[in-house]
């Protein structure tokens, strides 16, 4: 009578862990299903736009939905101009914030500055936006851009990229609003990784007499090389596929001025923008094509930060 | 544990049908489309359940999403500030009639010129948008401005980014005016515009834009106009007279148009006769199928339009909107009985 019931006992877990085991196996499988429904269904809907313009779609800068003729050129460069400037403001900020916050500042003050930047991950991106459009536009056209266009604007090289009419909008405001967007997904992550290194190792390497600096850069970096890494390529997901807050302040203008200070427009907000109103085939089909691209787009960059690390770790082994 | 789990799920199952059971009794009408009449259809619905019981829930996602869904039938009808043309009406077995009236109006940011004093003839104003008169004292503008002095300034123009009715009535009426412009921009809900010009996402976008730069020009909806005090345009219309924005000048464009049941009402309001009207005036229509399965919804649809246009006019005047003209409405109706009918056939209002 006992072992009869300690087997039946047995016997029921066994069965439960089988469906735990693939419950959690349809839940991982399906994540894979969608990515491919998705990527397919994007294909199809994009199809009439890639039938008629092939190749061209990617160095065209036509958008003219009258005549039927687009192209991808410029919200292309416009997204990847805007998460370009936000990776490079937000990661030494982020940078200087998470090195702060773990090594300098004083004990009391890590929570209260550590959930002040959590808060700033959940503000909704609109608020960004509308921040953006009425507070931070309007002082950046009076006070900044001038200085920018006086002093950066004469420049050889990097000069005709700061010259242009002081609007307040343009590709560098959706940058530095971005930035400031993606500062907190960063900092959290290099926060939480520079958490992990080994006390004793930078205390070793205090030690030997090493500043604070050196232990940061030689010491704390190198050992969380791929969670920094790893924050860096979240924020810079979400820098690429950020739409509300670039809408509003990118000046949506579809041509390429080469200036960072002019309007231009992104992936995301010209899909914002147009997708509600597109009646046609190739107009919807061109639209479609663009979120193909800003998929792809977004896969190329995991992919290569993926090769990053493993050539990293390659390194390692030597 | 597992028997509280139960008695829990068993309660929240009973809450739920409980909760499918009252919404089926109801008829609830469904509508999609347009943005820019959401305002007058989401106050028609909650005046006419409180008088009815007969609820109507209008999704404003862009007239293109209004097509779509009317097309799949997911909704019992459609709303789109472009009218269709007869033959994609036909082609889909829809019928279309206007509701309620509005307008563009061009705005503008100059320190110099009192609010509505600024007058601009039809040429004009397509030249600033083809981007061949580039500064506010260029003589074209001064000529039609005897007495204001117009300052040095450059003009800064500002479109609407996203696709939209406004943008589809402000850039048919300058293809009308301006052989230019309809040959190398032309008439649509975006449009690929002139370079060196900004694009706000929607009417407080473009206000946004106009009111923070000096000397820029832009066009926003007649109601967002007035509502938020903005330094409209005076248009020298087709008989030759300066016109202001307001409700006079919008039902003069309306009333002067041929509205014609034959052709589904297809009639955009720009460029209208009449010494008082309006010239970039437009209409926001709504699409029915012409054959409806259901006939009980398709009834209380055309009900709900009814009463809009008998007791909503009111409504649509607060809001800034222009009702359609009384005469256009008894037209409306009587494309009703003339085209919407049952799946038997019949006709479904008499």
């Amino acid at each position: 009578m006992q072992t009869l019931l300690r087997e039946a006992r047995l016997k029921r877990q066994n069965i439960l862990d089988i469906v735990f085991r693939n419950m959690t196996r349809v839940s991982a499988f399906a994540v894979l299903a969608l990515l491919t429904a998705i990527l397919a269904s994007l294909v199809i809907g994009s199809m009439p736009a890639i039938k008629a313009f092939g190749f061209n779609f990617l160095s065209s800068s036509e958008w003219d939905p009258v005549n039927e003729n687009f192209g991808a050129l410029v919200p292309i460069i416009g997204t990847l101009a805007t998460a370009g400037i936000a990776l490079v403001i937000a990661i030494p900020v982020s940078f200087g914030i998470a090195l702060f916050l773990t090594e300098l500042s004083p004990q009391w003050m890590r929570r209260p500055l550590g959930i002040a930047v959590e808060l700033l991950a959940g503000i909704p991106s609109i608020i960004y936006g509308m921040w953006g459009l009425f507070v931070f536009a309007p002082l950046f056209a009076d006070h900044i851009e001038p200085w920018i266009n006086e002093h950066i604007g004469p420049l050889p090289m990097i000069g005709p990229y700061f010259s242009g009419p002081p609007m307040g909008i343009g590709i560098l405001t959706a940058g530095i609003i971005l930035s400031i967007m993606v500062i907190p997904f960063i900092t959290s992550v290099m926060r939480d990784v520079f958490d992990v290194v080994p006390t004793l190792l930078k205390e070793s390497a205090y030690g030997l007499g090493s500043t604070t600096w050196e232990v940061m850069w030689r010491v704390v970096l190198p050992y969380t090389r791929i969670g920094v890494v790893g924050g860096v390529m979240l924020g810079l997901g979400r820098a690429l596929g950020e739409t509300m807050a670039v809408t509003f302040v990118i000046g949506n203008a579809n041509e390429l001025s080469g200036s960072l200070l002019m309007p231009g427009n992104s992936i995301s907000s010209a899909l914002a923008n147009e997708f509600t109103e597109a009646v046609g085939d190739l107009y919807t089909a061109s639209l479609v094509e663009l979120g193909l691209i800003l998929f792809f787009i977004t896969f190329v960059v995991l992919s290569i930060a993926r090769f990053m690390l493993y050539k990293l770790g390659q390194k390692e082994g030597h | 544990m597992i028997l509280k789990m139960n008695r829990v799920i068993g309660a929240l199952g009973i809450a739920a049908s409980l909760a499918f059971s009252t919404q089926a009794q109801a008829i609830d009408l469904t509508g999609a489309g347009a943005t820019f009449p959401y305002p007058i259809y989401a106050k028609w619905a909650e005046a006419y359940k409180a008088q009815t019981g007969v609820g109507m829930n209008y999704q404003s996602i862009g007239s293109g999403g209004g097509i779509k869904q009317i097309l799949a039938k997911t909704v019992d009808f459609g709303a789109t500030d472009a009218p269709m043309t007869p033959e994609e009406q036909a082609k889909n077995g829809l019928t279309q009639f206007p509701t309620v009236i509005g307008g563009v109006v061009p705005v503008v940011n100059l320190a110099e010129v009192v609010g509505g004093q600024l007058k601009l003839s039809p040429a004009v104003l397509a030249d600033i948008y083809l981007g061949k008169i580039t500064k506010w004292n260029d003589p074209r503008i001064v000529a039609d401005n005897a007495g204001i002095k117009l300052p040095d300034l450059p003009i800064t123009v500002v479109h609407r980014a996203d696709g939209s009715g406004t943008t589809f009535i402000f850039t048919t009426y300058l293809s009308q005016i301006s052989q230019e412009w309809k040959d190398t921009i032309g008439a649509e809900k975006s449009v690929n515009w002139k370079s060196g010009q900004l694009g706000g996402k929607g009417n407080e976008g473009v206000a946004v834009y106009v009111q923070r730069t000096k000397g820029a020009i832009g066009y926003v909806e007649y109601a967002y106009a007035l509502q938020n005090k903005m330094d409209y345009v005076q248009l020298k219309n087709r008989d030759g007279q300066f016109v202001k924005p307001d409700d006079t000048s919008f039902k003069a464009a309306a009333a002067n148009a041929k509205w014609d049941a034959k052709n589904g009402f297809y009639e955009i309001l720009t460029n209208e006769p009449g010494k008082e009207s309006w010239p970039i005036t437009g209409a926001t229509f709504i699409l029915i199928h012409k054959a409806q399965d259901n006939a009980a919804t398709g009834k209380e649809t055309l009900k709900f339009f009814d009463w809009a246009y008998s007791s909503g006019s009111k409504m649509a005047a607060d809001l800034d909107f222009v009702p359609l003209p009384e005469g256009v409405q008894k037209q409306v109706r009587d494309s009703w009985k003339a085209s919407v009918k049952d799946a038997s056939g019949k006709a479904l209002w008499k």
